[in-house]
């Protein structure tokens, strides 16, 4: 089981929660089960979402697979200049 | 040769050298081909009518008169962009300022387009067009804009990221939050707490080359568009969008870059020239004036920070907590969600709060600008770090060291921290000889941290051996400052070759799959990842085709320097009947051994390291009339692996640069009318050659675990502590708190005058 | 009505037409093709369009076409001596004095225009006679040092 904590931004389309519980083994398989529990979350998920894993952030790739009780924080896509 | 200890404990040959730029003879001798160099057969002059108005209804646009005009080609208005099917609101945001439709947002704002068959013909045509407007009430301030009876510039913009979403319409886009711990608690346990507001200006990126393109569209839907541009990929996929062509069909070629910083990210006239284009059937050039590129081109958020934090008289900072609200012009962004990520990020704080407000304001439309929306937040941060360590009595940096983030520290924006560089960057400095050099009068000296996250993103690349055994390395990632020789450099290292045998190049969008635009100081490295796969590809290739030539089995070739060797001990082994073969001597036989050797690597470069650098600077202020001068900066970095370190302190030297005239002279100015009164380097002066001294650089190499080599971008953090550095060092110098950016003499004049009023 | 100008660019005999209103910028990049004049605001402010006229560095932008008549231009086009370049171009490269090089062309007529006054300047005289020529991406310093460097060279030649 994964701890996936939200930032400020997402809570409140999940019910205000700071953190989420989810078992996963691929950011894919993450998102999906996140989309399906809170489904206000899911056009976020689309297109403002970077996956931190373990403190390196995963901005795209659905095919990283999640460690074993790595600690998963969900925070906005970041751009630059 | 640098040693990279900490990953492989391999000692580079090629990488942490310093050669010539391949590119650099083109760009000494006049040679090399920027946006507006470049010319197409029966090609059109472009020109953009834009509103003079900050705000304002577009009741009515009549082009009669202008079509009739001899010499007048096409003429276009919002009317020839099609959102039909297109759901993407931030493309929407991105036609409605291209071409505004409904109403004027900023003075500025496109309102039609003319093609014609000259610059003199174009500029008649434009005023032949009528625009009748309803003006409206206007808001450019940031504060103002936020408050309960402010114009609205959109009522139908509802406040995303509060719930409930709020039922009423304000000037107020988006609300993001982040922080952890309970910073009431945190402050009950501090013994100094101070609460600040800090305000900044708005400023450009200042390329010295304004926006250029040339767009050539067919009847039959095919298109060639020839751009300065910081992303062709980007560039493409998005105006293919606009204009319902198919990608396929949109050949997009970068030309060389006279400068970005985030500016060249985004579309301003592209879709317009292929729109005159296609209405035309002619090729269409359209170059920015200099005046255009500030009204109409995006700058960076002014901003407003209201910021509190709580310290011990021993020096920890217990609570942390600031709202920040960045303007994005008329459109909704994410800046101020970026300022409210980093502000606290170089601290290892138990307590942190920041809510992020994006507002709407009658300004051009915001864009990225080196480390987007850093530097503000840092401004705030760092300025209250020095207050805080002067009311405790401690040295500002030994409050930095004890309370900088480390490995293992969450971070304020959410994930725990890898290895980072805060740290040693802090103890460089107080090492660093400038820390103890004496002061001259009316001189003070400050420092301030910065961070910027970095970026990787996708990245696809090509490497090409030639019969002789050089190798071609493309990419499609954009070289704005260098990348070609870091790149070239890296290709040599994996291969084993000399420097000079490679020759990095761009590709245009028909020859390489999808990459990113050089931005989130990604260009170096995740085109070198890429590069790297696509060597490794090519090598193990290289050693199958030994193999056969050898007649043995794969598994007993050795790759080592370059060079394929026979036999299982490999490097050292004399007793091989076969003596090594290099590149050049296995090219020489591709064609007997499976055609032409090639590698190929397409990815998403996830793991990019995060950035931090530390500043020093000293500023001497003249007390009678405000006017400062830089004495002496330092900038501190880590680059992870410096690839080309001349290049990486050209980084460091420019975005220090750029920080500094932020952080004095640089702003848009409005009037009551809310019109730009600056739109010009002599009004909007950038630092020149005698504003600045020399600017010292100390390179750290704290490796990216993330990275082959150990790489971290480096484009985009200098930028971030300058602001508050030199706030610090004019603070210290004037023994007042300096809280509005830039500090121009006049500015810095006032706050020495109502500091001595309130002495009184 | 086009007024037919004859000038002497980079040593050459160069016949070009223009607009009586036109800017010798304007001529030099569409009518001579000598691109490597660049146009970073139009207005005299930004030095990307320095050449030198009858030995005076002037921004092109602020100069007509029909100025140029029986008059001497050099361009960053004219700096090489044959495949040797100047050792202001030689030291640009080696100090890595651009990164994205819009500017360069510029710097390098200015510091030449600087060079042929002084051979021997301070780096305060090299940063005030550049103080016309904006770049955006070094801070400087690395130009400054490749003049410095340049004019030491020129002195040993």
């Amino acid at each position: 089981m994964n701890k996936v904590f939200l930032w400020g931004g997402l809570r409140p389309a999940a019910g205000g929660a700071e953190f989420v519980e989810i078992e996963a083994l691929t950011i894919r398989e993450l998102l999906r089960k996140l989309a399906e529990r809170h489904p206000k979350l899911e056009t976020l998920i689309d297109s403002e979402i970077a996956v931190s894993i373990n403190g390196t952030i995963y901005q795209d790739d659905w095919s990283k697979k999640i460690p074993k009780d790595a600690e998963i924080y969900l925070l906005p896509r970041i751009e630059g200049g | 040769m640098g040693k990279d200890t900490q990953l492989t404990d391999r000692v580079f040959k090629s990488v942490g050298t310093r050669p010539m730029r391949p590119d650099g003879i083109d760009k000494v001798t006049g040679r090399a081909r920027y946006g507006a160099d470049h010319n197409m057969s029966g090609q059109l002059h472009g020109s953009i009518l834009r509103s003079p108005h900050a705000h304002a209804s577009i009741k009515s646009i009549d082009t009669s008169k202008a079509e009739k005009l001899k010499g007048v080609k096409a003429i276009v208005t919002a009317k020839d962009f099609k959102t039909k099917g297109i759901t993407d609101p931030d493309l929407l945001d991105i036609i409605d300022n291209c071409m505004a439709s409904k109403k004027a947002f900023y003075d500025g704002h496109a309102v039609a387009a003319v093609a014609a068959v000259d610059a003199k013909t174009a500029k008649a045509a434009l005023k032949l067009i009528k625009v009748e407007y309803k003006i409206l009430k206007h808001v450019t301030d940031v504060d103002e804009a936020v408050q309960p009876k402010a114009p609205l510039l959109n009522n139908k913009c509802f406040t995303k990221g509060v719930d409930p979403t709020p039922d009423k319409a304000s000037n107020i886009a988006k609300r993001s939050e982040f922080g952890h711990g309970d910073v009431a608690e945190g402050f009950e346990a501090a013994d100094v707490v101070i609460e600040r507001t800090f305000k900044t200006g708005q400023s450009h990126q200042g390329y010295i080359e304004p926006h250029a393109c040339v767009a050539s569209v067919g009847p039959d839907g095919t298109g060639e568009l020839w751009v300065c541009t910081q992303g062709h990929f980007v560039f493409r996929q998005q105006c293919a969008k606009i204009l319902g062509l198919d990608e396929a069909k949109l050949k997009v070629t970068s030309s060389e870059i006279g400068g970005g910083f985030g500016g060249k990210t985004h579309l301003w006239v592209e879709p317009v020239a292929l729109a005159l284009s296609r209405k035309a059937n002619r090729p269409v050039k359209l170059v920015m004036s200099r005046e255009e590129v500030f009204r109409a081109s995006g700058p960076t958020s002014a901003t407003s920070i209201d910021i509190k934090m709580g310290v011990t008289k021993d020096g920890v900072i217990t609570a942390a907590e600031a709202e920040l609200r960045y303007t994005s012009g008329p459109y909704a962004g994410s800046w101020a969600t970026l300022g409210a990520m980093t502000s606290f990020a170089c601290y290892d704080l138990k307590n942190v709060k920041t809510v992020g407000l994006e507002v709407l304001v009658n300004r051009p439309k915001t864009t990225a600008y080196r480390a987007p929306s850093a530097p503000m937040a840092a401004f705030a941060v760092e300025s209250m770090i020095d207050e805080l360590a002067d009311r405790i009595g401690m040295k500002a940096i030994d409050m930095r060291i004890q309370n900088a983030a480390k490995e293992g520290t969450r971070s304020s924006y959410g994930p725990v921290y890898g290895p980072i560089g805060i740290g040693p960057t802090l103890d460089a400095a107080k090492k660093h000889p400038h820390m103890s050099a004496p002061l001259g009068p009316n001189q003070g000296r400050g420092m301030a941290c910065g961070f910027w996250f970095n970026f990787g993103g996708q990245s696809c690349t090509d490497l090409n051996i030639g019969s002789d055994g050089t190798a071609t390395i493309t990419v499609g990632t954009i070289d704005v400052g260098g990348a070609r020789a870091s790149l070239a450099l890296v290709v040599a290292e994996e291969l084993g070759i000399p420097y000079d045998q490679v020759k990095a190049v761009i590709a245009d969008t028909t020859a390489l799959g999808y990459n990113e635009m050089t931005d989130g100081s990604r260009g170096t490295f995740a085109s070198s990842m890429s590069a790297i796969q696509s060597c490794r590809m090519a090598i193990a290739d290289m050693r199958q085709r030994a193999a056969t030539l050898w007649e043995i089995d794969v598994d007993e070739v050795v790759w080592e320097n370059g060079h394929a060797y026979a036999g299982e001990s490999g490097l050292n082994d004399s007793n091989s009947n076969h003596p090594p073969l290099s590149i050049a001597d296995l090219a020489k036989s591709a064609d007997k051994t499976g055609g032409p050797i090639a590698g190929h690597a397409q990815i998403v470069a996830d793991g990019a390291g995060v950035s931090f650098a530390t500043h020093i600077c000293d500023i001497e202020v003249d007390p009678e009339t405000g006017q400062t001068r830089v004495v002496r900066y330092t900038v501190i970095q880590d680059a992870g692996k410096a690839v080309h370190p001349t290049y990486v302190e050209g980084q460091f030297q420019g975005g220090a640069a750029q920080g500094i005239g932020w952080a004095l002279n640089e702003e848009y100015i409005y009037g009551e009318d809310g019109r730009l009164q600056n739109a010009g380097f002599l009004d909007y002066r950038i630092p020149v050659c005698s504003d600045l001294p020399m600017i010292d650089t100390q390179i750290l190499e704290i490796p990216n675990p993330n990275h082959p080599y150990g790489i971290r971008g480096v484009g985009e953090t200098s930028i971030v502590p300058p602001l508050a550095a030199i706030g610090n060092a004019v603070s210290n110098a004037t023994q007042v708190r300096m809280t509005h950016v830039p500090m121009s003499p006049p500015r810095i004049l006032a706050a020495i005058h109502a500091e001595a009023a309130s002495d009184d | 009505m086009s007024v037919l100008v004859s000038s002497i660019i980079n040593g050459d005999n160069i016949e070009f037409a223009c607009e009586p209103d036109e800017t010798l910028l304007d001529a030099l990049r569409d009518r001579v093709g000598m691109t490597g004049v660049k146009e970073g605001c139009g207005t005299g402010d930004c030095g990307a369009c320095s050449i030198t006229l009858d030995g005076a560095l002037v921004c092109s932008c602020l100069v007509l076409g029909a100025e140029a008549e029986g008059r001497s231009i050099e361009t960053v086009e004219g700096m090489s001596d044959g495949n040797v370049l100047h050792p202001l171009q030689q030291k640009f490269l080696e100090h890595a004095a651009l990164q994205c090089g819009i500017c360069t062309p510029g710097f390098l007529i200015a510091a030449k225009s600087l060079l042929e006054k002084n051979n021997d300047p301070t780096e305060e005289e090299v940063r005030y006679a550049l103080a016309g020529n904006l770049c955006r991406c070094t801070g400087y310093d690395k130009i400054v040092r490749a003049v410095l460097d340049a004019a030491k060279q020129m002195r040993k030649a």
